[in-house]
This record gives C-alpha cells, structure tokens and sequence, in this order.
C-alpha cells in the first residue's frame, strides 16, 4: 500500500523531529557521528514508524522483526529513534557518552533496550543479522530481519562473506539497506576506495536489487513493501543518500563525519531541518 | 554406534578415535537432546568432524564457506535467535582470523557460542606455522566472558562438550588434530570446568599441564618416582579460563616447585596463567614454563615438534631435574604454611 497523505505527512514530521532531535544529543554528548545519522533517518523512521513489527514494551518479544544497525557508529540516531518510539525515557539522552549512562557511541545491546545487536567495528552487523534470519528459519519463525550498512563500511571483506551467504541460504527474511552516503573520514567513497559499480555488484552477488532515493518516503515505502514481498533471495535496497542530510551546512561534507555543536549551531541545525519541512 | 546420552560407550571406543571424532559423535548424541543446537562449519566438515552432525542434523547445520569472520558473526545472530551455535574451525582461524568477531559479537554480548577449536598448537605439525596454534590461548583468554577449556584426551574432550551445556556465555574448547593418547579410563573421574583434575599426588614438585602435554606430564611423574623416588603431583588444568587459582596456591605451599607445560607458545598461556597467580600470592619458588618459545615452528610431525621444544616426556623430566637443583628464597612463615 502507498503512503496515504497521512501517513507520509506523520512520517516527515517524525523524520524532522528526529533529526532535530540528533542534533541535540550531539550538542549534550560533546560530539557524535552526526553526518552518517542524518543520512540514515528517513529510512529508520520509516521501518519503526511502519514497518517492523515490533512492541516497545516487550523489547525481547520472540517473535519481533529484528533491527541491526551495521554502521553501528550510527548509533547516536539510532538511540533517538528507539527513545521516540518508546524504548526508553527520552531522558536518557542527556546523558549519552557519560560514563554511567547506558547510551554511548556504539550501542550495547546488553544495555539498550529494544537494540538487538551490539555493533561499531565495521562489518559485523550483516553477518549478525545473517544469523538472526537463518535462525527464523531453524526456528520456523515468521520474523524478519532489516539491516542497514554503510557504503564506507563496504570496502569490509566481511561484508561480502555475509552477502555471499546470504544470498547461498537464500534469505529472503533478510532486507538490506545500504545508506549509500557517498562519503567516508576521508573523503568520497570514490576516492578512497571505489564501491562501484555498487548496484551490479550486489546483483552479481546474488541480492534482488533496488536503487532508491534515500529520502524520498514514498519511494522508500514502495521498495520496502517490494522487498517484504519478495521471494527466493535477500534483497538489497541501494539508498542513494546524503552524508548531513537536513543540515545544509553538513549537507556533502565529510568533516561532518564526527563532530560537535555548540548552542549557535544547533539552533542553526534545526532551523535547516526544519526549513525543509 | 550407540550413542546413549551416558556416554559409557567412550570407554570402548576412546582409544580408537581422535579429539574431533569423539566430538563429532557427542555432538550429535547432544543434538538429539537439544533441539537448539546447530552446527557451524567453515569448509572443515569433515576435517573437524561437526559433519557427524550436520549429517544427522541437515537442517540444523550450515556451512559458510571458507569465511570464518562471517561464520563466527552469524553464529553471534544464531544465539541472538536462541539458539546454541557450535562452531568448528581450526583453532588458529577461530583465534585470529575470526579474532575480533569472536571478541566482538560473541565475547562482548555474552552469547551462547560454543567455539569447538581444532588443530591447536602444533597437532597439525606437517602444515606449517600458517596452521599452527601457538598463540590462540594468549589471544582468547583476554576476553572478557569466555570460558576456555583444553581436554587432555578423547574422555575429557566427550566431558568438555557435554558441560559446555550447561555454561550460559560463549565457550572455546581446543582440541588437538587427532591420536592424542588416553588418560582417562571412563568419564566418571569427575570433571569439573574450572577445577584441576590431580593425576598424581605429590610433595616434591607440581607439573601443572594442559590439553595433550597432560599425558606426557603423567608419564615424566611416573618415570621419575620409579627411577629417582621423585614425588611429582601433576595437575591437568583443563580450563584455563576460569584457572583453579585455589589449586594452584595448594601446589605451590604444598610443593614450592612448579612447572607448567602447555602445547602453545610460553607468552600467555597456562604458564603466563599460573605466573601471574604466583606473582600475586608473593611466596618464593622455583618456577618454569615449558611451552614454544618466541619463535614460528618449523613443518614436522607434532611427536617431533614436541620433543624438540621439550614439552614431552623427555623434556619434561629434563627440566623437572634443573627445577629440583633451583634455589629460591623462603619466606619466613612458610613453616606455618605447609
């Protein structure tokens, strides 16, 4: 089913929302991996706005969707988006990155509730979640498994084993998201080690492959729905994306990676955020 | 075969099989029992003998390939699923191929991850330092969570499989390449994870060995009492993670004279294990590991490599014999002690 008005027009509010929202953790925690959240949002609000099925009050429900963050070092929009839906008291935001606090860079799955795989070195996640779709089966269960990788997180070889199997085991539980942001701590994917041809790639290596505009809720919605449908293969879904996206001063530029903001800039960050709208 | 969940068939069959065959066969024996389990193999099916599973257990079992990182990831998924992943590669790709997926996504979540380590230290001898193990219970004993287990022989390896049930969190259990010559007799001798089996009892001197030098430190014992009238206590520390840090004070208050043997390099296995426990109790002894020194091994067959390295019997009573002349300075309340 398409997006009703409704729907896409609580969607980009959300989206918004959790943006801003980014930008304040990043501004309270002295400095988080802001350009690769932002690049990711509108694909995340979207699974946990529409399409997991998941319960916020039973966290370890056996028979949730599960969600695996690959680029673990988004975890900073990652907390945002589970305190909003209910994981958690948003409260705990403020103290993301304190010693005590059980929100850091990286989440911890031990710790945070409604995460359900600890991650940050890269090229971990999607064999991680490999294991989780393989498991429904073992299991004869019904979940699925959505995995969001980086395109920097890419050059991994590991990535490619788990791609490998995946595609062996015919995971057709199993949709990935590649938040293909362009850019990487050093510069453009392109420069630093070239990924394309990425979409012909992951063909080669066996995914039903989509190109789609990162952030465009429509089209994401359609290639979701496409992908939950599918049969017979995993399915990548090739979001093309951009690194700070919302934040026109972050927009493209990879300093943004990692960083922190000040009172001034935050204000900034939301009044472009929401300049959107 | 019968395969009773008793395991009273090993007394018969033990000194046919090798390490990985009689894992082969208990796992399957435990998939029987446990609906959860399942089989992880990365091309060595055969050569780790978790095929013996697979084949009982086709849809229970998964091979991935030459691709341990990912295999030790997605066993991280399995668990997460609730299932209790055993999975087998040779023990220098699970420790430092895989090391950091291993770490990572096994270690640091805490999950149900039984790692089934073969080949360790030089059982592969004729393959080369690329195939020995000298250095993964260095590298696995630093993580956090783990519990690491050496088997002395065939009984003690059906012994480790089956109790590695019964620990919540990852295991790592090394085993050799095959032909480790028997100790036990049945499985009835009672073997505890985390608590050192005493072989022999002794007042002169403790060999406190692991995995298959445990045979060799038994026979150096004997040898030594028979000939020099030597009372050798051996231990087989069979887990080195959590160390039986209570038996190892008991030796050296009992004994003062202490030697570790392991089949892995003397950085950071039992020696280092047993060195950093006597270092904290701050009693004098005479104290040496036995172990490979800082160096690659060359290709041989592993009898060979051993003896070279003096971690069998003739090495092991050599360097008794130097221990036993050691002088090391008593501390006043020793008398008290013993």
């Amino acid at each position: 089913m398409p997006l009703t008005d409704q729907e896409f027009a609580e969607l980009t509010e959300r989206a918004a929302s959790i943006r801003c929202q980014i930008a304040d953790v990043t501004g309270w925690s002295g400095g988080a991996h802001i350009g690769g959240s932002l690049s990711m949002t509108d694909i995340i609000t979207l699974l946990y706005w529409k399409y997991l099925r998941i319960d916020p009050a039973r966290p370890d429900w056996e028979d949730r969707d599960r969600f695996v963050l690959s680029k673990g070092h988004g975890g900073v929009g990652h907390a945002v988006v589970l305190a909003e839906r209910g994981y958690f008291d948003r409260e705990a935001l403020r103290s993301f990155n304190e010693t005590d606090s059980m929100l850091g860079m990286h989440l911890d799955s031990n710790k945070v509730p409604g995460c359900d795989a600890s991650t940050g070195s890269m090229g971990h996640g999607l064999s991680q979640a490999v294991g989780m779709a393989l498991g429904a089966r073992v299991l004869k269960k019904e979940w699925r498994v959505f995995c969001i990788i980086g395109d920097g997180e890419s050059n991994e070889g590991s990535i490619w084993e788990a791609a490998m199997s995946a595609a062996h085991y015919k995971l057709d539980n199993l949709i990935v998201f590649q938040d293909r942001n362009h850019l990487m701590i050093d510069g453009p994917t392109e420069d630093v080690m070239s990924l394309e041809p990425l979409a012909d790639k992951w063909r080669a290596f066996g995914f039903e492959t989509r190109e789609v505009n990162g952030h465009d809720l429509h089209a994401l919605s359609e290639a979701i729905e496409f992908a939950i449908d599918h049969k017979g293969s995993p399915v990548m879904l090739l979001c093309d994306t951009i690194k700070g996206k919302g934040v026109e001063f972050m927009e493209g530029k990879p300093e943004w990676h990692y960083g922190g903001l000040n009172a001034d800039q935050i204000a900034k960050a939301k009044a472009s955020i929401r300049s959107e709208d | 075969m019968e395969t009773a969940s008793t395991l009273t068939w090993t007394i018969y069959d033990a000194d046919k099989m090798t390490q990985r065959e009689i894992y082969g066969i208990v796992l399957t024996d435990l998939g029987k029992q446990h609906p959860e389990i399942v089989g992880l193999s990365a091309d060595l099916a055969k050569s780790t003998k978790i095929g013996t599973f697979g084949d009982a257990y086709p849809d229970r079992f998964f091979n991935f390939g030459i691709a341990e990182q990912n295999m030790f990831g997605a066993a991280a998924g399995l668990a997460k699923a609730g299932l209790t992943p055993f999975v087998s590669t040779m023990s220098a790709f699970a420790s430092m191929r895989a090391c950091e997926f291993v770490r990572t996504d096994i270690c640091y979540q805490n999950l149900n991850v039984k790692i089934i380590a073969t080949h360790g230290g030089m059982s592969f001898g004729s393959g080369g330092a690329t195939h020995h193990a000298n250095e993964d219970l260095s590298i696995i004993r630093a993580f956090p969570n783990l519990t690491v287990i050496c088997p002395a022989d065939t009984i003690e390896t059906a012994m480790a499989v089956k109790k590695c049930m019964e620990i919540t969190g990852p295991v790592y259990i090394r085993i050799g390449r095959g032909f480790e010559p028997r100790i036990y007799e049945s499985e009835d001798y009672g073997f505890e994870v985390g608590k050192a089996h005493e072989l022999r009892s002794g007042t002169d001197l403790t060999i406190l060995a692991t995995g298959n030098t445990v045979f060799h430190a038994v026979q150096a014992a004997d040898i030594m009492q028979e000939r020099d009238g030597l009372s050798v206590r051996v231990l087989n520390m069979h887990t080195l993670k959590p160390l039986d840090e209570e038996a190892v004070i008991q030796a050296l208050l009992d004994t003062r004279r202490l030697l570790t043997v392991e089949d892995h390099s003397v950085i950071g296995g039992l020696g280092s294990a047993v060195a950093d426990v006597i270092a904290a109790s701050g009693k004098g002894c005479a104290f040496n590991k036995l172990g490979i020194p800082d160096t690659f091994c060359p290709h041989g067959n592993p009898e060979d490599l051993m003896h070279l390295y003096k971690i069998d019997t003739d090495g092991i009573i050599e360097k008794v014999g130097e221990l036993m002349q050691r002088d090391f300075e008593e501390d006043e309340d020793w008398e008290d002690e013993v």
